[in-house]
C-alpha cells in the first residue's frame, strides 16, 4: 500500500473519475481522491478543472484532509480566484478556533493564496493572530505579513501591519522575534530606503538575548540583521563581538557563516594592538577550516567566502594552507576553488609545498584543472620572489612532458614571468622555441610572438620564427595578429637591416588587406612612426614597460570591503556587488565596512547637517547637473605641467598603450581645448601657511567646548567629509573642507588611492559659482600617489573667479582629473569662510543701514539648545569675523548687534537676543540681498554649535 | 527566500516539485539541465547556478539533484544547508532516500516539505518535532489507518515546538531507559609518493541514541577534552559550561542525533594506521607494466584493522591488468579503468599484498598520470585521536539509565600518491 497508487489512471478519464470520488459521501474516500489529487499535482499535471469539488471538502474536522485541502488551495486559487472566494469563510472561522495549530495553520494558508480579493478578507484575522496569545500562532502570522507584502504592499502599510511587525521584535519568545526579523529583513530588501529595522543598542540587545534561544534557521536571520548594525564604539563592537562568538562552534554552516560576516565587519572598528583583536582573529580559523569537511556544495560557497576573507585578512589563515590541498577526488568547482586560496596563502614560508603539491596536480587528468595548476605556478613565481627560479625550473620539466595543454599554458605564464623579472630567465628561451609548432592555442601563440619580438637580439632566428607565423596572417585571431604586428616591429628596430622587407611585408597585410579597424589602425601608427622619425618609433615600440605584479588578479579594495559586507550572500558566491547582478537592482543598499576611528569626530560634516541628511545622500541633495554640468565639460582639464609639451608627452604615452592596442591616447593629445581658460597659475606662494589649520581643529574645537571662549583666530572649521567616493571616481576617494585663516580661503582636500594602479598628473577646476571661488593656485601633489596612499593638501582660493548664481547660494561644482579620468562632484560651502575681517561696522552706520534697509528684507530664524551666554557668543562669533557692534540689556534679554561683510561687499546685519536660562536664540537678519539670510543663519548655527 | 523545490533524477527528470510562494515553472531547469551536461559526472554540476531571473542552488545526494530556486539574495548556505536537511528527513522517514521510495510516499513527502518550510521561510526542521506532525509511514499504520479512518497527521501542537527544548518532545517513556554514544573518526590523509604524510586530519563526530524517560539532563566529560579546540555543538549543549569547565552539559533530544562534531588537524596528533608500499611502473619501450602494493599496520595501538578495500582509477592507457591478490578478491573494470581489492582484515604477520601486470595499449606512449590509490578500513574500538570519554551522569530523574560508549576509526578520504 504506497502513494504509487495514486499515479494510476483507468480509461475513462481520470478527472472525471476523481470529481466523482470527490462528491462521494464517504469520508474516507474523499480523502483517497484529495490524496490522488494532491499526487497529480506534484508531477506537474493540471488538475484545476477540479477546484470546486476539492473546496467542497475543505469544511471537516479532519485535520489531514484539511491539510491536503489548503495545499491544493494554494496551488490553484490564482487559476479559479472567484472560487477562491468560497474558502474565505472556512478560513475566517478557523481563525477562532481554540485549537492554535488550526488558527496558525489558516493565516498561513490564506496568506499564501495570491488573490487580491482575498487578501482584503484576511486583514482583521491577521490583525487578531498578530496578537495571539500563543506564540506559534504569533511567529506564524509574522511570516504571514511579509508574503501580504508580496502581493500587496500598500495593504500592508495602511493597515498599520510594519508597526506591529516592528513590536513583534520585543516579543518574549524568541521564535517570534526570529520570525519577524526575517519578515521585516524580506520587506525592507524591495524598499531599501524605508527605515524598517531601525537598530539601536536596545533593539539589538533584544537580538542578542533572542540570539541565544531561537533555532538555527533564526540564527541566521538576526545575525544577518545584526551585520547591518553600526555600531557607535569599538566598547560596543567588542561587546557585540563576543556575544557571537559563541556561534562559530554551531553544526549549521549557514550559522558560522554568518557569524563571520558580523565579526569580520565589527572588527575593522576595532584597535590592532587590542588583546581582544587577536583572540578574534585566533578564533576565526577554526570554524573556516571545518567548513571546509562538510558536504561539497557548502564547501565551494565556503571557499567562495574563505578567497574574500583572506584577502581582506591574510593572517587568519596563514598557517592553514594544508587544508586547502586537493583531493584527487574532490569535485572540480571545490579543486579550482582550493588552488585559488592556496596561492593567496603563498609565501616564502611554505612556497616549497606548494609548489610540489602544483606539479602534482599538473599531471592529473582533468584538463582545465591541470591548466589552472600550471598557472597558479606562474602565479606563485610573480608573488614570491625567491621562488621565482624553482617555479621557471618546474615550468621547463612541465614543457617537457610535451602534453599539449601544458606546454601551452606554461607558455603563457612564462611571458608574465619574464615581463616581472626582465632579463632574468633568457636562458629558458631555447627551450620554449622548440615547442613553437606544437602551439594552437591563440593566447599561447600571442604569447610566444610576443617573447620573440621582446627578445629578437637574443634569438638568431628571430625573423624566421616570425616570418613562420606570418604565412597564414589572416587566419590568425586578432590577439596573435597584433602581437604579430607589434613583435615584428621591434624586430625591425631591433635589428633594421636584415629586417626590412618582413616588415614592409607585416604593414601591408595589417593596413590593406585586413579590415580590422583596431589591426588596421595600429599598422597605420607604426606605420607612420617609423616613416617620420624612427628614432621616436624606437622610443615607443622599445619603452620600458611597467612590470606586472601579483595584484592584478586581487579584488579592488574598494569592492573588496563592499564584499565583506556581503559574506555569506551571493554576492559573495560571485565576487560581485549586488547592485551588479541581483534582478532588477531593486533593494540594493551600498554596504561599507564602518571606519575605524570609534571617536565622535563621525562623518557628519557642517555643510550637509542643516539639511539634515545623512552624508551618504549629500550629492543627491544638491541639484546641479543639467546644463551647469555642461560648462564644466566644455572646461579643459589640460596637466598642470604643461610645459614643452606635444612630442615628448605623445610619446609616453603611446609607449605605454601600444600594447593595449588603442590610438586614443595619440588623438588625445591635438590641443582642443585652446579657447578655455588658461590652467597655468601664479607660480609663487602657492603653498599657503596654514596647512596646520585642519589639524588644529579638532583641537579648538575642544577649547571652545570647555571655555566658551574661541581662542584660536581662524573660524571655525569643519572636520572632513566625503565629497567623492572612490566608487565613482574609479578608486580616487576626495574628502575636504573649507577653512579661513588670516583673510585667506583655503579648501583642505585629503585625496587617497583606492585603486591598483599608480594616480599622477593631478588637476582642480571649478564651475562657475555665487561668490567667484576659484583655485589661487594649482593642485599639487608632489608624488604619485601610489595604492592605499593618502595625501593632504590645501589648495588656497580666492574670490576672484567669474560670478555665476548657483542654486542653492553656497553650492559648488568641481572637477577633478588624474592620469585615469576626471570626476566631478558639487559639494556646499559653509558661508563664514567668506566673512571677512574688516567687517565691523560703525554704530552710527549700522543704526542708519538697520532703518534703511525695507522690512520686508528682514528674515527672522530660531537657533536652539545653544547653551552659551552672550559673551561667550559674542567672542566665538568675533572669531569668525562676526562682529558685536553694540549690545543692549531690554527686560532682562540681551540684545546683541551684529555685523559681518562677505567677500563680495554684501553687508549683513544681525540682531541676536538672548534670554538668560532659554538656550533658544532669536536672530534678525537684515541685508540687502536676502537670499543671502539663510546661509549666513546656517553659519551662526555651524559656529555657534561647534 | 527558497521559493521552488525541484527533484531531478539522473536522467534528467523533474518527478517532483513544490512552491512555497508562486509558481515557477518547471522550464527554469532548462538551465540546470545545460549545467549538467556540460558537467563531465553528476558531482561535478556546479551548486550555484544563475538564470536570468532566479538562482538554482542544487545539492546531489542519493543519485538525486535538489534544485532549490530563489529570486532574491539569500545566503546560500542556508539554502543548502536546508536541503540536506531535506535529504536527511526523506532518510529518516523512509529509510532510504531514492526516487522510487519518494513516489511511493508522494503525499507524506508533500505534507512534511509544507511543515518544513512556510513562505520560504524554515518552520519545522527538527525530526523530532516532524514526526510529531506528520506520522512516518509503517506497514501498521497504514493498515490501521485503512481500518479506523484515522490519519497520519497529529492534530496537537507539537509540544516541543515553543518551549525552552525545541528539540525534546514532552512526555516521553520508556520502559528500558539507554543511552549509548558512538565516538566515530574519520581520517583525511593525502600520503605523498615516499610514505611521508602531505595533510592528515580527523574528522570526528560523537552520535548518540538516547531514549531515556522524561526530562534528563546529561554531562559527559572527557579525559582529555583539551583535543577537542575546533567543535561544533547540537543546539542543545550548554556552551557556556563547556567553554568554562570543558563538560558537555545537555538535555538530549529523544532519539538518534549528533552531540557534536570536532577537528583535528594538529599534525602530530594525527597518527596514520596503515601504510602502502607500492611499486607501479610504466616502461616507454614495452607495453607491458609492473604493479605491485603491499598494505600493512603502522601505528594502530595493537587493534585489528579490519574492512580494509583498495581502489584506484588506472590510467586512459592500461587496457587490462592481471593480479593475484595474496588475500581478498579482486575486480578491475577495463571500461572505467578502476582497480578494486577487497582485502579484509590485516594480519600483521602475513602482509596482504596484490602483484601482477598490467598491459597497456600498444605502441602508444606512457601514460602522463599516476594513479592514486584511495583507502578504505575500519578500526574496532579506537578513536585514533586518543579521545576518551571520562564519566556521563545524569541528573534531574530517578531512574538508573544503562549507558554505553563505542569508538570506532575510519578512513575518510585516505588517498595515497604513487
Amino acid at each position: 500500500m504506497t502513494d504509487s497508487k495514486y499515479f494510476t489512471t483507468t480509461k475513462k478519464g481520470e478527472i472525471f473519475e476523481l470529481k466523482a470520488e470527490l462528491n462521494s459521501d464517504k469520508k474516507e474516500k474523499k480523502k483517497e481522491a484529495v490524496k490522488k489529487v494532491i499526487a497529480s499535482m506534484t508531477v506537474g499535471k493540471d488538475v484545476s478543472a477540479l477546484f470546486p469539488d476539492v473546496v467542497n471538502c475543505m469544511q471537516t474536522d479532519n485535520l489531514e484532509l484539511k491539510k491536503l485541502v489548503y495545499l491544493y488551495l494554494m496551488n490553484y486559487a490564482k487559476s479559479q480566484p472567484d472560487m477562491a472566494i468560497m474558502a474565505v469563510n472556512t478560513f475566517v472561522k478557523d481563525c477562532e478556533d481554540p485549537n492554535p495549530l488550526i488558527r496558525a495553520l489558516a493565516v498561513r494558508t490564506m496568506g499564501c493564496i495570491r488573490v487580491d480579493k482575498i487578501t482584503e478578507y484576511l486583514c482583521e484575522p491577521l490583525r487578531k493572530c498578530l496578537k495571539d496569545e500563543d506564540p506559534y500562532v504569533r511567529k506564524t502570522a509574522a511570516v504571514c505579513v511579509a508574503k501580504l507584502h508580496d502581493i500587496n504592499a500598500q495593504l500592508v502599510e495602511d493597515q498599520g501591519f510594519l508597526d506591529t511587525l516592528k513590536d513583534l521584535i520585543s516579543d518574549s519568545n524568541p521564535m517570534v522575534v526570529a520570525n519577524a526579523v526575517a519578515a521585516l529583513s524580506e520587506i525592507a530588501e524591495s524598499h531599501p530606503s524605508s527605515n524598517l529595522l531601525d537598530l539601536n543598542p536596545q533593539s539589538i540587545n533584544k537580538l542578542l538575548t533572542a540570539l541565544n534561544e531561537c533555532t538555527e534557521w533564526g540564527q541566521i536571520f538576526i545575525l544577518d540583521c545584526l551585520a547591518n548594525y553600526t555600531p557607535k564604539d569599538d566598547r560596543e563592537a567588542q561587546s557585540i563581538c563576543e556575544r557571537v562568538t559563541p556561534r562559530l562552534s554551531h553544526a549549521n554552516s549557514a550559522v558560522v557563516l554568518s557569524a563571520v560576516k558580523v565579526l569580520m565587519k565589527f572588527m575593522e572598528m576595532l584597535s590592532k594592538d587590542l588583546d581582544y583583536y587577536g583572540t578574534l582573529l585566533k578564533k576565526l580559523a577554526p570554524p573556516l577550516v571545518t567548513l571546509l569537511s562538510a558536504e561539497p556544495e557548502l564547501q565551494y560557497v565556503a571557499l567562495r567566502n574563505i578567497n574574500l576573507i583572506v584577502q581582506k585578512r591574510p593572517e587568519v589563515l596563514k598557517h592553514e594552507m594544508k587544508v586547502f590541498f586537493v583531493k584527487y577526488n574532490d569535485p572540480i568547482y571545490v579543486k579550482l576553488e582550493k588552488l585559488d586560496i592556496m596561492i593567496r596563502l603563498a609565501s616564502q614560508a611554505n612556497i616549497a609545498q606548494v609548489l610540489a603539491e602544483l606539479k602534482e596536480y599538473a599531471t592529473e587528468v582533468d584538463v582545465d584543472f591541470v591548466r589552472k595548476a600550471v598557472r597558479a605556478i606562474g602565479r606563485c613565481a610573480i608573488k614570491v620572489e625567491q621562488s621565482a627560479e624553482r617555479c621557471v625550473s618546474t615550468l621547463l620539466d612541465l614543457i617537457q612532458t610535451k602534453v599539449n595543454y601544458v606546454v601551452q599554458e606554461a607558455i603563457v605564464v612564462i611571458k608574465d614571468i619574464f615581463r616581472k623579472y626582465p632579463n632574468k630567465y633568457e636562458s629558458v628561451i631555447a627551450t620554449l622555441c622548440e615547442n613553437l609548432d606544437s602551439l594552437d592555442e591563440p593566447e599561447a601563440r600571442a604569447a610566444m610572438i610576443w617573447i620573440v619580438g621582446e627578445y629578437a637580439e637574443r634569438i638568431d632566428n628571430a625573423d624566421e620564427l616570425l616570418e613562420s607565423f606570418l604565412e597564414g596572417f589572416h587566419d590568425e585571431s586578432t590577439q596573435v595578429q597584433l602581437q604579430l604586428l607589434t613583435a615584428i616591429v621591434k624586430l625591425f628596430l631591433k635589428k633594421p637591416t636584415e629586417t626590412q622587407e618582413l616588415v614592409q611585408q607585416v604593414l601591408s597585410l595589417a593596413t590593406q588587406d585586413s579590415d580590422n579597424p583596431d589591426l588596421r589602425d595600429r599598422g597605420y601608427i607604426y606605420w607612420r612612426l617609423l616613416s617620420t622619425d624612427p628614432v621616436a618609433a624606437k622610443e615607443v615600440v622599445l619603452a620600458e614597460k611597467p612590470l606586472i605584479s601579483e595584484e592584478t588578479d586581487l579584488i579592488e579594495p574598494t569592492l573588496l570591503d563592499e564584499l565583506i559586507c556581503y559574506i555569506g550572500t551571493l554576492a559573495s558566491v560571485y565576487h560581485k556587488p549586488p547592485s551588479a547582478f541581483v534582478e532588477g537592482g531593486r533593494g540594493v543598499v551600498h554596504k561599507s565596512l564602518p571606519p575605524r576611528t570609534a571617536s565622535s569626530e563621525s562623518t557628519e560634516s557642517p555643510e550637509t547637517a542643516p539639511a539634515g541628511a545623512p552624508p551618504g545622500e549629500q550629492l543627491d541633495t544638491v541639484p546641479t547637473q543639467g546644463d551647469l554640468l555642461g560648462d564644466l565639460l566644455n572646461l579643459d582639464l589640460g596637466p598642470p605641467v604643461s610645459g614643452p609639451p606635444l612630442a615628448t608627452s605623445a610619446v609616453q604615452m603611446g609607449a605605454v598603450d601600444l600594447l593595449g592596442g588603442g590610438l586614443d591616447s595619440l588623438m588625445g593629445d591635438e590641443p582642443e581645448g585652446i579657447g578655455a581658460p588658461s590652467f597655468v597659475a601664479p607660480p609663487a606662494a602657492a603653498v599657503p601657511a596654514n596647512l596646520g589649520a585642519p589639524m588644529g581643529s579638532g583641537l579648538s574645537d575642544l577649547f571652545d567646548l570647555t571655555s566658551g571662549v574661541g581662542t584660536l583666530s581662524g573660524s571655525y572649521v569643519a572636520p572632513k567629509a566625503v565629497w567623492l567616493p572612490a566608487m565613482k571616481a574609479k578608486g580616487l576617494e576626495i574628502s575636504g573642507t573649507f577653512t579661513r585663516q588670516a583673510g585667506s580661503i583655503s579648501m583642505d582636500l585629503q585625496l587617497t588611492n583606492k585603486a591598483l594602479q599608480v594616480m599622477t598628473d593631478f588637476a582642480i577646476q571649478f564651475n562657475r559659482n555665487s561668490f567667484g571661488l576659484a583655485p589661487a593656485a594649482p593642485l599639487q601633489v608632489h608624488a604619485p600617489l601610489s595604492p592605499t596612499q593618502t595625501v593632504e593638501i590645501s589648495l588656497p582660493l580666492s574670490t576672484a573667479g567669474s560670478v555665476m548664481k548657483t542654486e542653492p547660494l553656497n553650492s559648488l561644482q568641481v572637477a577633478v582629473k588624474n592620469n585615469i579620468d576626471v570626476f566631478y562632484f558639487s559639494t556646499l560651502y559653509p558661508l563664514h569662510i567668506l566673512f571677512v575681517e574688516d567687517g565691523k561696522m560703525d554704530r552710527q552706520v549700522f543704526l542708519a543701514t538697520w532703518k534703511d534697509i525695507p522690512n520686508e528684507n528682514e528674515a527672522q530664524f530660531q537657533i536652539r539648545d545653544c547653551p552659551l551666554n552672550a559673551e561667550a557668543v559674542s567672542s566665538r562669533l568675533q572669531s569668525s569675523s562676526i562682529f558685536t557692534v553694540a549690545r543692549r540689556n531690554v527686560e532682562g534679554q540681551d540684545m546683541l548687534y551684529q555685523s559681518l561683510k562677505l567677500t563680495n561687499g554684501i553687508w549683513v546685519l544681525a540682531e541676536l537676543r538672548i534670554q538668560p536660562g532659554n538656550p533658544s536664540f532669536t536672530l534678525s537678519l537684515k541685508c540687502r540681498a536676502p537670499e543671502v539670510s539663510q546661509h549666513v543663519y546656517q553659519a551662526y548655527e555651524t559656529i555657534l554649535k561647534n | 527566500m527558497i521559493h521552488s523545490l525541484f527533484l531531478i533524477n539522473s536522467s534528467g527528470d523533474i518527478f517532483l516539485e513544490k512552491h512555497w510562494k508562486s509558481v515557477v515553472s518547471r522550464s527554469v531547469c532548462d538551465y540546470f539541465f545545460e549545467a549538467q551536461e556540460r558537467a563531465t559526472e553528476a558531482e561535478n554540476v556546479p551548486p550555484v547556478i544563475p538564470t536570468p531571473h532566479h538562482y538554482l542552488l542544487s545539492v546531489y545526494r542519493h543519485k538525486i539533484f535538489f534544485v532549490a530556486v530563489i529570486q532574491t539574495e539569500v545566503p546560500p548556505l542556508f539554502v543548502i544547508e536546508f536541503l540536506h536537511r531535506v535529504v536527511d528527513t526523506f532518510q529518516d522517514y523512509f529509510g532510504v532516500c531514492s526516487e522510487p521510495v519518494i513516489k511511493d510516499n508522494v503525499v507524506v513527502v508533500y505534507e512534511v516539505l509544507e511543515e518544513m518550510l512556510d513562505n520560504g521561510f524554515p518552520l519545522a526542521t527538527e525530526s523530532n518535532i516532524l514526526k510529531e506532525l506528520i506520522k512516518p509511514p509503517t506497514i501498521l499504520r497504514t493498515v490501521v489507518n485503512t481500518i479506523t479512518g484515522s490519519t497520519n497527521v497529529g492534530d496537537q501542537l507539537p509540544t516541543g515546538q515553543l518551549s525552552v527544548v525545541p528539540w525534546r518532545r514532552t512526555g516521553v517513556k520508556y520502559t528500558n531507559n539507554e543511552a549509548y554514544f558512538d565516538v566515530i573518526e574519520e581520517i583525511d590523509a593525502i600520503i605523498d609518493k615516499s610514505g611521508s604524510t602531505i595533510t592528515a586530519e580527523i574528522q570526528g563526530v560523537i552520535d548518540a541514541c538516547v531514549k531515556l524517560t522524561g526530562m534528563p539532563d546529561l554531562t559527559l566529560s572527557f579525559m582529555n577534552p583539551r583535543l577537542l579546540d575546533d567543535v561544533s555543538f547540537h543546539p542543545c549543549v550548554r556552551f557556556k559550561r563547556w567553554e568554562s569547565e570543558r563538560i558537555l552539559s545537555f538535555i538530549p533530544p529523544d532519539g538518534n542525533f549528533r552531540l557534536l562534531s570536532y577537528h583535528v588537524s594538529a599534525q602530530n596528533l594525527v597518527a596514520i594506521p596503515v601504510y602502502v608500499k607500492h611499486n607501479i611502473s610504466f616502461r616507454d619501450s614495452s607495453s607491458l607494466g609492473r604493479f605491485e602494493i603491499t598494505v600493512g599496520p603502522k601505528q594502530t595501538m595493537g587493534k585489528t584493522i579490519e574492512g580494509v578495500t583498495v581502489t584506484s582509477q588506472l590510467p586512459r592507457g592500461v587496457l587490462n591488468m592481471s593480479l593475484v591478490p595474496s588475500q581478498g578478491a579482486h575486480t578491475f573494470d577495463p571500461v572505467t579503468k578502476m582497480l578494486s581489492w577487497d582485502v579484509g582484515k590485516i594480519n600483521p604477520q602475513k602482509l596482504p599484498s596484490l602483484k601482477g601486470t598490467m598491459s597497456l595499449q600498444a605502441g602508444a606512449s606512457k601514460p602522463d598520470e599516476n594513479p592514486t590509490i584511495n583507502l578504505q578500513f575500519k578500526i574496532q574500538q579506537l578513536a585514533i585521536s586518543g579521545l576518551k570519554v571520562n564519566r556521563l551522569d545524569m541528573y534531574g530523574e530517578k531512574y538508573k539509565p544503562f549507558k554505553g560508549i563505542k569508538y570506532m576509526t575510519k578512513a575518510g578520504k585516505f588517498q595515497v600518491r604513487t
